[in-house]
């Protein structure tokens, strides 16, 4: 039998509250270099 | 590996590392009351500074500015967590109360100092990047390593890393130094002394209980009720300089002229409160009215510089 870490409700809940700030801000950072991308490569923004 | 189900009361689990932070925890880290202060005068230099920056850019830069400034606040707690578990004022900060390691928040502070720096440098200028981990380094090492715990004169010389923003705002547009920038970076420096020793005049036994030798403890409520109206002076004369140097309007000159009496009879009053005074009501006032005064003399220097485009707008349409 593989023994494991056994997280608690609250660290569970935690690395999920973690996991989702992470992942917005890395998401934030994809459109972020986007639009400085198209900024300086002088594109007009197609929105 | 072992089966791990106890954790203990500080929220991280000794055994395995691992962690019940939530990212409010990590926000918190980065010292968002002061980060407020960065942006609006990083904004403030920004806005203020001859030429233009594309309004994305301009926004990515103040950012940077103020995750770097939040960076530097995480290594700022990181390396206090010894004397801010026994202060009233820090006790309840992340890591003191257990609910960030020290290594999660060295690791944080770290990563962001390097992310900010590098990209406002790829973003906007070079100058600008250089600029702000000079400011990280500032506080970071020369202030909180170096001059907090070694002498009265800490938050004079820290002081500099909280008045950089104006000036790196200015440098995100510029790509330079002006003497106008260096006046904004007067400002802020000459307000921080009279600011800090209003609190530490009325926080003295905290400060006092972990050995850090702010102005009061070391030399005494006179040199500090002494000190404190003369740097409110000293900052009187900085505040209304962008008027003599043509940064701004004469209507600008009146009102800063105006806030910063008030803020000099506040230093006064601070300055007749007898020694050993319990509760210190005059130094409390000045803290509060000190936020204010430097809120309100950035955002009168913003809106003074829109001042001829809305009037010139007005015109045109009448």
């Amino acid at each position: 039998m593989i023994e494991t870490v056994k997280l608690t409700e609250k660290q569970q809940k935690a690395r999920r509250n973690r996991n989702v700030a992470l992942g917005l801000v890395l998401g934030g950072l994809v459109v972020l270099f986007y639009i400085v991308t198209l900024i300086k490569i002088g594109t007009p923004n197609p929105m | 590996m072992t089966i791990l189900d106890n954790h203990d009361m500080l929220g991280i689990d000794a055994g395995s590392g691992l962690s019940e932070a939530g990212a409010r925890d990590f926000f918190e880290l980065l010292k968002p009351r002061v980060m407020s202060l960065v942006v609006f005068t990083g904004l403030a230099g920004l806005v203020l500074a001859p030429g233009h920056i594309n309004p994305i850019l301009g926004f990515i830069a103040i950012l940077c500015i103020a995750v770097g400034a939040g960076a530097s606040g995480a290594l700022n707690m990181w390396y206090d967590r010894d004397i801010d578990a026994i202060m009233t004022r820090t006790a309840r900060r992340p890591i003191p109360a257990g609910r960030i390691t020290p290594g999660e928040a060295l690791g944080f502070g770290v990563v962001l100092s390097c992310f900010s720096v590098v990209i406002l440098g790829l973003v906007v200028n070079i100058f600008s990047a250089a600029l702000l981990a000079f400011t990280i380094f500032f506080y970071a090492v020369v202030y909180t390593v170096w001059l907090k715990r070694s002498t009265p004169q800490n938050i004079v010389i820290g002081g500099a890393a909280g008045a950089f923003p104006p000036m790196l705002g200015w440098a995100c547009v510029t790509g330079g130094v002006s003497i106008d920038s260096i006046v904004l970076f007067m400002i802020t420096f000459l307000w921080t002394p009279p600011h800090f020793w209003a609190l530490a005049l009325y926080k003295m036994r905290d400060y006092q209980s972990v050995g850090v030798p702010m102005l009061p403890n070391v030399h005494g409520e006179r040199t500090t009720k002494n000190q404190i109206v003369i740097y409110s002076v000293l900052m009187a004369a900085a505040a209304v300089a962008p008027y003599f140097t043509g940064l701004a309007s004469l209507g600008y000159g009146i009102f800063s002229g105006i806030l910063s009496i008030v803020f000099i009879v506040f230093s006064i009053a601070v300055w007749r409160m007898p020694d050993g005074d319990e509760k210190m009501l005059p130094a409390r006032k000045l803290f509060g009215y000190s936020i204010f005064y430097l809120f309100a003399v950035f955002l009168a220097l913003m809106v003074d510089h829109y001042v001829p485009t809305v009037m010139g707008f007005v015109g045109g349409l009448l």
